[in-house]
């Protein structure tokens, strides 16, 4: 469970430019559901999430995750909360690895190495054995219908492919939370159906799914449990369980 | 299980992934850095090798030589201080010597005209260097003629000719009688070009020295150790035309480096931004980077070396041979002796790789230190 509590996000604070992108956000996102942030551009979606997803801290207020795992968290504490707006660098570097897959807007895939070096990306630095992380990628590609471009530069794949290749990505490290902005904003009707269909195994395994998105085949799709209506870095309406 | 050894090797394998993708600009990168590691380590064996070579040389060499002054000029120097320096206490051995040089119009060249110790030869017969050989186009029991001081022409037969592997000092050598010799330049009897003098204890060498300093205001004794120490000036890499040559190198080195730090396009930053927003620490980051730069530096370092190392001791400095040439006519074939000096080519190491694996980091770490959610809006 993800727990907000107040939080405010502002950029180029006291200076002429200052700008609050998040404004006194109180939200709560449940384990194994579906949550979509809904709303215009500038709306503050995609900050909220980066807030959630420990790539940058609040200017103020509290976010808190229930029952992560990572290596300073201990196997007593799994249940208990744990405040990570104030953690450094490097524990927020752990959280986002551990317990966050990313899809981005753009994909962010690297180009030039192929689709399965893209998919192990996340998973180089954590120490884990090749060979190991290497079958699981494999796994991922067969799972999303990938497994043919393995050794292909993922430049070559089309715009369907590369969204596949960035979910696999986001899901090599296991992790419990996924954070899409905008997945299917480069795609066209049929590819965005494709991929609500992957949110819905990746539901159906119990992952916790936060999506980001103003697109109609997303927010009106009947696999979302929580819509969360979004402008001005405020929340207008939260239709659903929380 | 997750190691850091693990970690490491997976970094590693996605650094030459990651190189292999920019194939061209990296392999012009690594073909200029191996072409400078080549130059200074080529310089360093050289050096080393010939000062190998001259130190074997100096190790025959007598303690002392006295030589006798005229106005401020070398000049022969009578029999008779050979009994007068010989009785100074400590010294052991006073040997005249005979030696010389000789310009042959004809070929162009200059030789070098020595009179052994021993009597190696009788009069009318010498011993020739590959170089003179070469050059005058004979063999053994051919003749050669020299052209006295007096303009009469010398006749002398080879009866021998020193083998190839003593080249570099034997090139343009002719041993020859002292008779002949004496004969050639039109000698006086009872004079020699100057003296060798051997003492028994090293200590006393400078002493001894001088003594003959103080008794012979006329002569200049040359100790063995200023020897040593004007060819150690002259291989020295510090100096000479070495420090110019490594000079450039290192400025080359430098001017690379630099441009490599400054470098980071738009795309690799844009990738670091990636790899932050997926999970990976800017100490990953800067990993990635080191290794990048390790492979790059060390591959360059070695093969380097390696090519330096042909180049030097199979292929007899061959890139070299028309700065070290000069106006030498008899350039000598030479092939010099392996000698690698570990604490020059771990200067070599040191001055390349780690300045450019730093140059790599630096300005990854300027980059990596961009907030993860920067390609989120990217």
């Amino acid at each position: 469970m993800i727990e907000l509590s107040s939080v405010t996000k502002t950029f180029n604070s006291g200076k002429h430019n200052q700008f609050t992108a998040v404004d006194g956000v109180n939200l709560t996102i449940r384990p194994g559901q579906l949550t979509i942030l809904k709303g215009p551009s500038g709306s503050g979606k995609t900050t909220l999430m980066a807030l959630i997803g420990c790539m940058s801290r609040p200017s103020s207020g509290r976010i808190c995750l229930h029952g992560i795992r990572t290596s300073f968290f201990t196997e007593t504490d799994r249940e208990a909360a744990l405040d990570i707006t104030s953690l450094p660098e490097r524990f927020l570097t752990e959280i986002r690895r551990s317990t966050f897959g990313f899809i981005f807007q753009q994909f962010n895939l690297m180009k030039g190495i192929t689709a399965l070096e893209n998919i192990m990306l996340p998973a180089y630095p954590t120490g884990e054995s090749q060979a190991v992380f290497r079958r699981r990628a494999l796994e991922l590609m067969e799972l999303f219908a990938v497994a043919r471009h393995s050794s292909s530069p993922v430049d070559w794949l089309s715009g369907g492919e590369q969204q596949r290749v960035a979910i696999a990505r986001a899901l090599i490290n296991n992790p419990a939370i996924i954070i899409a902005d905008e997945p299917t904003a480069h795609l066209d009707s049929k590819l965005s159906r494709e991929f609500m269909e992957m949110v819905g195994t990746l539901k159906a395994q119990g992952k916790t799914i936060l999506i980001a998105s103003h697109d109609p085949l997303v927010f009106d799709s009947e696999l979302a449990d929580c819509v969360v209506g979004m402008r001005d870095g405020r929340i207008t309406d939260i239709a659903g369980s929380p | 299980m997750n190691t850091p050894l693990n970690r490491h090797g997976n970094i590693l394998d996605f650094a030459i992934s990651s190189l292999l993708r920019r194939r061209s600009k990296n392999f012009s990168l690594l073909v200029v850095y191996t072409l400078i590691v080549f130059v200074i380590a080529s310089l360093i064996f050289f050096v080393q090798a010939m000062k190998r070579e001259a130190g074997l040389l100096l190790k025959e060499a007598p303690d002392l030589v006295v030589q006798r002054m005229i106005a401020g000029r070398h000049d022969l120097i009578p029999d008779r201080y050979k009994e007068q320096i010989g009785a100074i206490r400590g010294v052991t051995a006073v040997t005249p010597r005979l030696w010389g040089y000789y310009y042959d119009q004809v070929f162009g060249a200059n030789y070098t005209l020595l009179v052994p110790e021993q009597k190696l030869v009788e009069p009318g017969s010498i011993l020739i260097g590959p170089g003179v050989a070469r050059n005058q186009r004979i063999q053994v029991s051919d003749m050669l003629t020299l052209k006295t001081s007096s303009n009469a022409p010398l006749l002398l037969t080879v009866q021998g000719i020193y083998p190839s592997s003593s080249e570099l000092i034997s090139s343009d050598l002719i041993v020859l009688s002292a008779e002949d010799f004496q004969a050639m330049f039109n000698l006086p009897a009872g004079y020699a070009t100057d003296l060798a003098v051997t003492v028994a204890n090293p200590q006393e060498q400078t002493t001894i020295a001088a003594k003959i300093a103080e008794q012979f205001p006329d002569t200049r004794p040359i100790l063995k150790s200023e020897i040593l120490r004007t060819y150690d000036a002259l291989f020295e890499w510090r100096g000479g035309m070495m420090v110019v040559i490594l000079f450039v190198a290192v400025l080359s080195f430098i001017i690379f480096a630099w441009d490599k730090a400054t470098g980071l396009s738009a795309e690799e930053r844009k990738e670091i931004g990636i790899l932050k927003s997926i999970g990976w620490e800017t100490s990953d980051v800067l990993l990635l980077k080191f290794w990048e730069g390790i492979v790059i530096s060390l591959t360059a370092f070695l093969v380097g070396v390696v090519l330096a190392y042909g180049h030097v001791f199979l292929f007899s400095a061959t890139l070299f041979e028309p700065a070290l040439k000069g106006w030498s006519v008899m350039y000598p074939h030479f092939k010099l002796t392996p000698v690698i000096d570990v604490y020059q080519l771990t200067i070599l190491f040191a001055l390349t790789v780690l300045p450019y694996t730093a140059a790599s980091i630096i300005p990854a770490w300027l980059a990596a230190t961009v907030p993860p959610d920067a390609a989120m809006r990217s």
